[in-house]
């Protein structure tokens, strides 16, 4: 190709057009104020929140009257808490990575190649919804090689395929937004291989729906209790359950820990994500 | 149907040296299921050259360029770039810089970024694919936006960064897929004569796919007609619009009006003139014909008496388009402006063919 050093041939600033009317700074709108959604909104939150208080004020409260934080720190004491929250933390980090790992390839090729196998596909995502835990952790128990059955392992191999519904629905949603054919082309036309192009273009544009995949993998993880119990694996939902019913209020309040935990992570994963979209969005 | 040719445009003549490689579609078939995209297409193109692949949706004109682009591959044949054979080289090997249709660029990355990904894909330093990429960008008249994302730029500005993206990586051929289809026509036509200066500078040999026949005869070397995935005719835009080859071609490319017609030996008679036939006499089918002709290839002239009818006219700036109903047939004619104001709608007309020679078809049914 010859040298580019002709310049500035076509810098005709005339000739270059103006962005889309909608790239226009947004005018201030007045805020309308809807009553309606307000309710349900104030509604929805009195259902979350008086329960919680309850439950927070049942821990935290001195038996003589007032409140205490000294519950919190009996909850790191606590025995077995720690390897429980160690554990629990283990399976999401493993369980995420993996899923990951499997269903994003896999529903890219869907998309691409075999976009008539989509129907299918959720199909095939929701069956672990569908199928009870108990019957699928014996399933489970009962045909894995004896050198996993006792290894933590086999239990995220579990919770990989609990959170393939909630993993493909986010991933399907946010590959459905994009002109995947046409980035996948692009991408290639200039010399990057397939997993170049699932790394530097399909996932930072995919970053909304694998956040969200990955808040859901968590909480699945953090919150599931019947297989972890059945395959006798202390997280933390089964430390809850068989901790020493001699102080319940350490129990209810890792409980509510946990809880407020998972809505802490997942407005921070919402608002990073809300951060990094509005910068990109600065020139 | 035969196909016919033309030798392909020296692009030295226009005074860059040609950095492009020749590209060579070499009996292409591709068939999906049971249509047949292509079929045994054959088309050479020199280095430099702009090529417009044009037809009717479904001709196979997008296939040969996606085969060539190392999207699809080829049921027979070979894609041969500068001699070699590449039909089963990946597409990311290849090295051709593509513009597509739809707004192709990473949502994630700035204009800057978007043209930098190539060379980032080939290990370039971070400071000399900055500094090329804002070049090019300077090349395509947005130096001043190289910050800006894809969101923050017009359908035009877009296509422009796609235009810089590709051709930073200094590809051996450049393809563009209908990349002004999705712009107003305002827009489309500045970057259409953008496009076509930018690829005479580099020389670059050029594909480009379109179904606007105004696109490809104004920007292209030469303009390879399909039809049914195969090639009706490869030539220079005006030998194209003044000499088509077969009917299809005749019909498809610029404006024609069909008059049923009757041989005599050598030659039909239109509208009572005896007018040679143009082209192989052997190849003109027996039966009933028609005559393709041009809008210019008629003069229309007010006659009380005379045998035509103005059933319509169309203003199109220094001439204006008439339309004349004579003796089942309904025939265009350009006039000059300045003397089209006596040809009113229902003035009676009489209409006198004035080409030398005229391309004769199989009579259409509706004719």
């Amino acid at each position: 190709m010859a040298s580019l050093e002709f310049g500035t041939l076509l810098a005709d600033p005339s000739t270059t057009d103006q962005p889309f009317a909608d790239d226009a700074p947004v005018t201030r709108r007045r805020r309308r104020v809807h009553w309606g959604r307000g309710t349900i909104l104030v509604v929805a939150a009195l259902y979350f929140v008086v329960p919680f208080y309850a439950a927070m004020a049942f821990s935290l409260q001195r038996p003589t009257g007032g409140f205490s934080l000294q519950p919190l720190s009996q909850i790191a004491s606590a025995p077995g808490f720690l390897s429980a929250l160690w554990l629990s933390t283990q399976l999401a980090v493993i369980t995420m990575i993996v899923v990951m790992l499997l269903m994003v390839p896999t529903v890219i090729y869907v998309h691409l190649r075999m976009p008539r196998f989509r129907r299918a596909m959720e199909v095939i995502t929701i069956l672990p919804i569908i199928i009870p835990p108990i019957a699928y952790s014996v399933g489970v128990l009962e045909s894995a090689p004896s050198w996993l059955r006792s290894s933590q392992y086999l239990l995220a191999i579990v919770y990989v395929i609990l959170a393939m519904p909630y993993v493909y629905r986010s991933l399907d949603s946010g590959l459905g937004a994009l002109d995947l054919k046409t980035l996948v082309e692009a991408s290639r036309s200039l010399g990057s291989g397939w997993i170049s192009t699932i790394w530097r273009v399909l996932v930072p544009n995919l970053r909304s729906a694998l956040m969200s995949a990955s808040v859901l993998t968590i909480a699945l993880v953090f919150g599931e209790f019947t297989i972890a119990n059945v395959d006798n694996w202390t997280t933390i939902p089964v430390w809850i359950y068989l901790a020493p019913t001699d102080n319940p209020r350490v129990n209810t309040l890792v409980a509510m820990i946990a809880l407020l935990a998972t809505c802490v992570v997942l407005t921070l994963i919402v608002s990073l994500d809300r951060s990094q979209s509005r910068d990109s969005r600065r020139s | 149907m035969a196909m016919a040719t033309d030798t392909p445009t020296n692009v030295e003549t226009r005074g860059a040296s040609p950095s492009g490689a020749p590209v060579v579609f070499d009996n292409l078939t591709r068939r999906f299921g049971a249509t047949t995209a292509l079929d045994r297409l054959s088309l050479d193109i020199a280095p430099g050259e702009l090529v417009a692949l044009l037809g009717p949706s479904g001709c196979g004109k997008t296939t040969a360029l996606r085969v060539l682009a190392g999207f699809d591959r080829p049921d027979l044949g070979r894609v041969l770039v500068d001699g070699n054979d590449v039909s089963h080289v990946p597409a990311q090997r290849r090295d051709m810089g593509m513009v597509f249709q739809s707004y192709s660029l990473f949502p994630n990355m700035n204009a800057r970024d978007n043209v930098a990904f190539g060379l980032q894909i080939r290990h370039q330093r971070t400071a000399q694919r900055r500094a090329k990429a804002a070049e090019l960008l300077e090349l395509v008249g947005l130096g001043e936006h190289v910050t800006k994302y894809p969101h923050q730029l017009s359908g035009g500005q877009q296509q422009r960064v796609a235009l810089a993206r590709a051709l930073a990586i200094e590809p051996r051929v450049l393809l563009l897929d209908e990349p002004l289809s999705a712009l107003d026509a305002k827009v489309r036509a500045e970057l259409r004569d953008q496009i076509r200066a930018l690829q005479q500078r580099l020389a670059i040999t050029t594909v480009f796919v379109t179904h606007d026949q105004e696109e490809a005869m104004s920007m292209a070397d030469r303009v390879c007609v399909m039809f049914q995935g195969r090639v009706e005719q490869v030539a220079t835009p005006s030998v194209l619009y003044s000499q088509p080859a077969t009917p299809f071609v005749g019909r498809f490319v610029g404006v024609s009006s069909r008059v049923a017609v009757t041989r005599r030996g050598d030659h039909v008679e239109v509208l009572g003139r005896d007018v040679p036939i143009r082209g192989d006499l052997a190849a003109v089918p027996a039966g009933e014909l028609e005559a393709l002709l041009r809008p210019e290839d008629l003069d229309v002239t007010v006659n009380p008496n005379g045998l035509g009818v103005v059933t319509h006219r169309s203003f199109l700036g220094a001439t204006t388009r008439v339309g004349v109903g004579i003796a089942g047939a309904n025939l265009r004619v350009d006039v000059r402006s300045a003397q089209a104001d006596d040809l009113e709608l229902g003035t009676r007309v009489d209409v006198s063919v004035n080409a030398r020679d005229v391309l004769v078809t199989t009579r259409q049914p509706s004719s």
